[in-house]
């Protein structure tokens, strides 16, 4: 079991509460996943020629160092921005190429994100310790998605939590299984994925990585996900400028959707959404199986 | 009988109603007092259930619950008696296993309403999801919108009435309880096939529809499903269909 939440704000009003509102969904997601906990926070987007890399550490990295490592063989107009045992890194240039040089050089460092706008925090933990490690409600942005894990079919670790990084600007977040992850994960690697740990969420991630470095769309990506992966699923997948949502064909997992004026939001359960400004009058919706929901704001 | 409902029967009540506010006291409070029969002959309202999970759970009192607000998983499982109304949607497992009494939601339910419930009467005046009535033992579920797939799967008895359509593998491997479609149904499952409306299915149909107050429905409307029942022995010529 699992939870999943999910904010996005068709306008700017409500940008300054996104950290508060997605926090109190998260926090009703305890039960679901009391294991480990985390967030892609889509806040503080930077321009075209500069890319935003979220790192993730051990407690005792030394970010001062790191920061002076990368601006001296990397990039020497890169600003460092720790946070707890994570740090956002901005630079000018190709974030994928960025990417490419820290993994080399910077072992024990690990990327949990790379884009224009996402930030992804994720720890083991319970939600509410996760939310003030990264003071979650201090956050303002466009749109979020958060996680709590309840852990069983892999360890409970840093990296084996959730949202998983899949693209530039795309994450996943999973509730459910799949049953054919150890196979698909060979082929992905075969194709040039690749992947740190053993979990089968971070197949899901993979696959759509995978399928995107193909040319695909994101709903192509999704619309071919139903085929090729075997199990349970309930996904949120966030991007730069929406996000989406989808229950695979025999729908065991929970999701619920819920929209106004204001907001769109989703989760595995009714109660994370009640928190929310406005939930009285939501028009809420179970979204119905294989099939796809998304948002997208104007660019 | 006809179980009461709204505000027809509070001038009935001896005594104030038990009001119960979620926000500040705990779930099992409210189910305590559904437990006991002290409760019986005063209506209980229930206001701000946010969501909450097991909302009115095995209610053995005769007496009226309204729950004014959307309810979580498990509302009104295992009801013995109790008419309980949810001004809201339900979510997974509503009225699970009801012996009894009536339960209506004036919105939506998710997944497997009443699932397994052995008698009483559940009314769904909006959707109800995937697997509603799955493996129902005598209960009578009427559904005013639309049902999602796999609903009554391996039904056993009582009755299922949908005014809207019905998801894909609807009565898959049913046993004997029927099943009343107005709309249609994406697909049905293995064993189950439609049937002749008799004279004795548009009465049972009609009670049932005026039962649940949906207005608007005739019995003339619905097609009837049922089991074909071809699986209820193994025939190794059927083994494509298990």
């Amino acid at each position: 079991m699992c939870g999943i939440v999910g904010l996005y704000f068709k306008s700017a009003a409500l940008e300054q509460q996104l950290g508060r509102m997605l926090a109190a969904m998260l926090v009703q997601m305890t039960e679901r996943g009391p294991d480990s906990a985390g967030v892609a926070v889509y806040r503080r987007p930077v321009g075209a020629e500069a890319s935003k890399i979220t790192l993730q550490s051990g407690d005792d990295a030394n970010w001062d160092d790191i920061h002076a490592r990368i601006r001296a063989a990397l990039a020497p107009e890169a600003t460092l921005e720790p946070l707890a045992n994570h740090a956002v890194l901005t630079l000018h240039g190709d974030g994928a190429q960025a990417a490419d040089w820290l993994e080399a050089n910077l072992p024990g460092v690990n990327i949990t994100s790379i884009g224009r706008a996402i930030e992804i925090y994720k720890e083991k933990g319970r939600p509410d310790e996760v939310i003030a490690r990264f003071k979650l409600e201090e956050m303002a942005g466009s749109h979020a998605l958060g996680h709590t894990r309840m852990a069983t079919e892999s360890a409970v670790t840093t990296e084996h939590s959730h949202p998983f990084s899949t693209g530039l600007d795309l994450c996943l977040v999973h509730n459910g299984s799949l049953s054919n992850h150890n196979r698909l994960r060979e082929k992905l690697r075969a194709e040039g994925i690749r992947f740190r740990t053993d979990n089968d969420s971070e197949v899901a991630a993979g696959y759509l990585t995978w399928r995107l470095s193909q040319g695909a769309t994101l709903k192509e990506a999704m619309q071919s996900a139903i085929a090729d992966l075997d199990g349970f699923y309930t996904f949120a997948i966030g991007a730069r400028d929406g996000f989406a949502v989808m229950r695979d064909p025999i729908a065991c997992k929970p999701a619920i959707l819920a929209e106004t004026e204001h907001w769109v939001a989703m989760s595995s359960e009714y109660r994370a959404i009640a928190q929310l400004p406005g939930s009285k009058h939501a028009a809420i919706w179970e979204p119905q199986p294989a099939r796809i929901y998304s948002w997208e704001r104007a660019a | 009988m006809r179980p009461n409902h709204g505000g027809e029967s509070a001038r009935r009540q001896n005594g104030e109603a038990l009001r119960f506010d979620l926000k500040d006291s705990p779930v099992r409070e409210l189910n305590r007092a559904l437990h006991e029969r002290g409760a019986e002959g005063r209506s209980i309202r229930v206001a701000n259930p946010g969501g909450k999970h097991n909302v009115a759970v095995g209610a053995r009192f005769r007496g009226e619950v309204f729950i004014d607000g959307h309810v979580g998983y498990y509302c009104a499982g295992m009801n013995q008696n109790a008419a309980i109304v949810v001004n809201g949607n339900a979510g997974p497992g509503l009225a699970e296993n009801m012996m009894s009494g009536q339960v209506r939601v004036k919105g939506d339910a998710s997944q497997y309403g009443g699932a397994t419930a052995h008698g009483g009467l559940l009314v769904i005046e909006g959707n109800a999801a995937a697997r509603c009535g799955i493996s129902m033992k005598g209960a009578d579920i009427v559904v005013g919108g639309s049902i999602g797939h796999l609903s009554a799967f391996m039904a056993q008895s009582g009755r299922l009435v949908v005014c809207g359509d019905a998801g894909d593998a609807l009565g898959d491997s049913i046993y004997e309880a029927r099943i009343y479609l107005r709309g249609k149904a994406a697909g049905l499952g293995a064993d189950c096939i439609e049937k002749p409306m008799e004279a004795s299915h548009r009465e049972e149909l009609a009670y049932l529809l005026d039962q649940a107050e949906l207005g608007g429905m005739k019995a003339g409307d619905f097609r009837r499903f049922g089991s074909a029942r071809q699986l209820y022995h193994f025939q190794i010529d059927h083994l494509g269909a298990y």
